[in-house]
């Protein structure tokens, strides 16, 4: 192992929101980098190469598992723009008090849900 | 305060300084962090325009997108974001390979891969958006 010291407590800790949040960061920052950037290209593409390829693009995207997937990225988007922005606020070395570390994670998971909710209520209810 | 030398502080000959030296950011590692946090901010406007706009369009057949896309602002708005965004994108993906991909050849080539399509994807999309935005000018 490394010759720099080393929490002596790796193996002792428990499940909180934090790490669901920390977590989550990762996995939405991981599926946009992949999943949802691979929808942006082909968006563009579809578009600049002409109605027909589009077409094929907005049929795929517009399906019922198509949708899904546009579900997951916009949910993805907004619980890592939330997550991100308590990056923010942590960078800064606030928000550590267990209190409010604890209150500020699942805010920031419930921000994500409800912008996601209302994103598709605008989009289906406009 | 009643210790004035470094050896009554920190119980060693050598400074604070001195002791950290050699220790720290390997390479780039704070550059990296601020490039990932003015990037980030960089998406927090220029992705969230692209959703709001999204969620506002009237419509998503191809003449309203096209349409949309091709219009001046539009088409830099998208060009700044695909270039911050698969920046950003390259930056955080470069920390997850490094987390789990341990083994040097397989590091290098993981972190070269991602750049050749980081920067491979960024080009079309841009040359994509011009191809748009230029299309009724010629
Ligand atoms: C409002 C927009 C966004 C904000 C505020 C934001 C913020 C951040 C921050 C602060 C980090 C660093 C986290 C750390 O140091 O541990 C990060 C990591 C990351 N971001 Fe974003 N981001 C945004 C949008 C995006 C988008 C659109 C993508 C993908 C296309 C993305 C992909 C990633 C990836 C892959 C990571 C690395 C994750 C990790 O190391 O666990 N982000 N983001």
């Amino acid at each position: 192992m490394a010759d720099r010291p080393l929490s002596p407590h790796l193996s002792i800790w428990k499940w909180g929101p934090h790490m669901l949040v920390s977590i989550l960061h990762r996995v939405t920052g991981s599926g946009m980098a992949t999943v949802g950037l691979a929808v942006l290209l082909w968006w563009l593409g579809s578009l600049a190469a002409g109605p027909e390829a589009y077409d094929s693009f907005a049929g795929v995207m517009g399906s019922p598992i198509g949708i899904l997937v546009l579900i997951g990225l916009s949910w993805a988007f907004f619980n890592h723009m939330s997550s991100g922005l308590r990056h923010f606020v942590m960078d800064i070395g606030a928000g550590f008090e267990i209190e409010r570390n604890k209150t500020s994670a699942l805010a920031v998971t419930a921000s994500g849900v409800i912008l996601t909710v209302v994103f598709w209520a605008v989009v289906f209810l406009k | 305060m009643g210790k004035h030398t470094t050896l009554e502080r920190y119980g060693s000959k050598t400074t604070a300084i001195g002791r950290v030296r050699g220790l720290g950011s390997a390479h780039g590692g704070a550059h990296h962090w601020l490039l990932q946090r003015l990037t980030a901010i960089g998406n927090l406007l220029l992705v969230t325009f692209l959703v709001v706009s999204m969620a506002l369009l009237p419509a998503y057949d191809y003449a309203a997108m096209a349409g949309w896309v091709s219009q001046p602002l539009v088409a830099t708005a998208l060009a700044l974001l695909v270039i911050n965004v698969f920046w950003h994108a390259r930056l955080g993906l470069q920390v997850v390979i490094e987390d789990y991909v341990h083994t040097s050849g397989n590091k290098f080539a993981a972190l070269a891969a991602l750049n050749i399509v980081a920067i491979g994807s960024g080009a079309f999309a841009l040359a994509s958006i011009a191809r748009l935005a230029f299309a009724g000018a010629a």
